[in-house]
């Protein structure tokens, strides 16, 4: 077994030996998103037209509860120093952590949306294009999460710094991502939209990952 | 005269404006241990650190059979095993898992040679404890017990007797002796007596010049 697949499988093992760690993240998803329609009320035109902004963000804000701990834990156990320290590249031990991050939270925040959206009054094909974006988009916000989990590592207040930084860099995805479904109301398709998330979600995975490891090495000094 | 298999020149290394140690020059055989003593703060988890590739030095060359490590960290990398004051293991995955994943993040497979190293440590009893309910000798225990898994030449230990009660530190002593009758080489920053005859010893004092044989 190499050691990225080492590394993916004993992040996913550390997360199923204590699953409370993502139910919070799944039950902050589910509770943030279910608060809108309760605050609005049952008007179905403001809340389908609100929705993918709506979910998009709770998945953001959900995906960044977990990312503080991404690197920290590593850090703060001495196993990062192992890491440094492996006979293969830091960018592919980055990279494994934040496929890990990915599966353990934007994969389920993906699957978990579309249901959500039923309390929107979002149709079948919305419902689906919400899902598809969020599974093109989420990969984009674990690896810019990544970066900023990286670059705070051993910073006081990290999470809100994680946030101040990852936020702003997460725009992009979030914009195309919510204007997918907007557009799709307005009977055009998502085609445009869900190739621009997967050329962002490209364009992370070609930079943060070396981004990261230069990071993870400044923190490891 | 046979040359050293590590050799180190002119080592210096700054810490947060101060200057911990400077042109620092030492070499090493194999089947010896190097002892690095000195006070808090002198500058010894920073030499092994720099050694590691973990610290940038600020000055100074680290030649592993007389090849400058710096033109091939990745290999370096893999000649080393670390133990810091940190145990590097995980509390919630068992001895057994540290262990087998300890040594295939180094590209190796423990295998049979996981019983050994439990049995070296008496940990095969504790094999199936996760590790956060390991008492703190134990858990230095399944560090050390990472370290004689890896095979590799070069240890780099910190402290590597903290916490250990008195059969703990016989079976280290035992491990370090067999990894320096195989021709293994050792570096170990320490306050007690690491008692291994004819270990040598580089005493830091901290913020100026050593360069002590």
């Amino acid at each position: 077994m190499s050691g990225f697949t080492t590394l993916l499988m004993r992040d996913l093992r550390l997360v199923l030996r204590r699953p409370g760690d993502v139910g919070v993240v799944l039950a902050f998803f589910v509770v943030a998103t279910v608060l809108f329609p309760l605050g609005i009320g049952p008007e179905t035109n403001v809340l389908a037209r609100i929705a993918a902004g709506v979910l998009w963000c709770a998945a953001l804000f959900a995906a960044l509860l977990s990312l503080e701990r991404l690197f920290a834990a590593d850090y703060e156990d001495g196993t990062l120093d192992l890491l440094l320290l492996a006979p293969w590249p830091l960018e592919l031990a980055a990279l494994a952590k934040c496929l890990a991050h990915w599966i353990v939270t934007g994969l389920p925040l993906s699957l978990l949306a579309p249901v959500l959206g039923i309390a929107f009054g979002l149709d079948g094909t919305s419902l689906l294009a919400l899902g598809a974006t969020l599974l093109v988009g989420t990969p984009t916000l674990s690896l810019i999460g990544g970066l900023a989990a990286a670059l705070t590592l051993g910073a006081r207040k990290s999470g809100a710094l994680l946030a101040l930084l990852a936020l702003p860099l997460c725009v992009p995805t979030l914009i195309f991502g919510a204007g997918a479904i907007e557009t799709l109301a307005a009977g055009d398709g998502i085609v445009t939209h869900v190739a621009i998330l997967a050329a962002l979600a490209l364009v992370a995975l070609a930079t943060t990952p070396w981004a990261i490891a230069a990071a993870l090495r400044q923190a490891g000094e | 005269m046979v040359p050293p298999l590590l050799e180190v020149t002119g080592l210096s290394c700054r810490r947060g404006g101060r200057l911990v140690f400077d042109r620092l020059s030492f070499g090493l055989g194999a089947g010896e241990l190097l002892a690095l003593t000195g006070r808090n703060g002198s500058g010894k988890t920073t030499l092994l650190r720099a050694l590691a590739g973990l610290t940038p030095p600020e000055a100074g060359t680290i030649i592993w059979q007389g090849v400058d490590v710096g033109e091939d960290p990745e290999t370096w990398r893999g000649r080393l095993a670390w133990l810091g004051h940190l145990e590097g293991l995980k509390g919630d995955l068992t001895v057994a898992e540290n262990l087998g994943v300890a040594e295939r993040l180094r590209g190796g497979e423990a295998g049979d040679r996981l019983d050994g190293a439990l049995v070296a440590f008496d940990l095969a009893g504790l094999a199936a404890r996760e590790v956060r309910t390991l008492s703190a000798g134990q858990r230095r225990r399944t560090a050390l017990a990472r370290v004689v898994l890896s095979q590799a030449p070069l240890w780099l230990l910190d402290e590597p007797l903290n916490a250990l009660d008195a059969p703990a530190q016989a079976a280290f002593r035992t491990a370090l002796q067999t990894h320096l009758a195989a021709g293994g080489l050792a570096i170990a920053a320490t306050h007690a007596e690491l008692g291994i005859e004819g270990a040598q010893r580089l005493d830091l004092r901290g913020g100026g010049v050593r360069d002590e044989p």
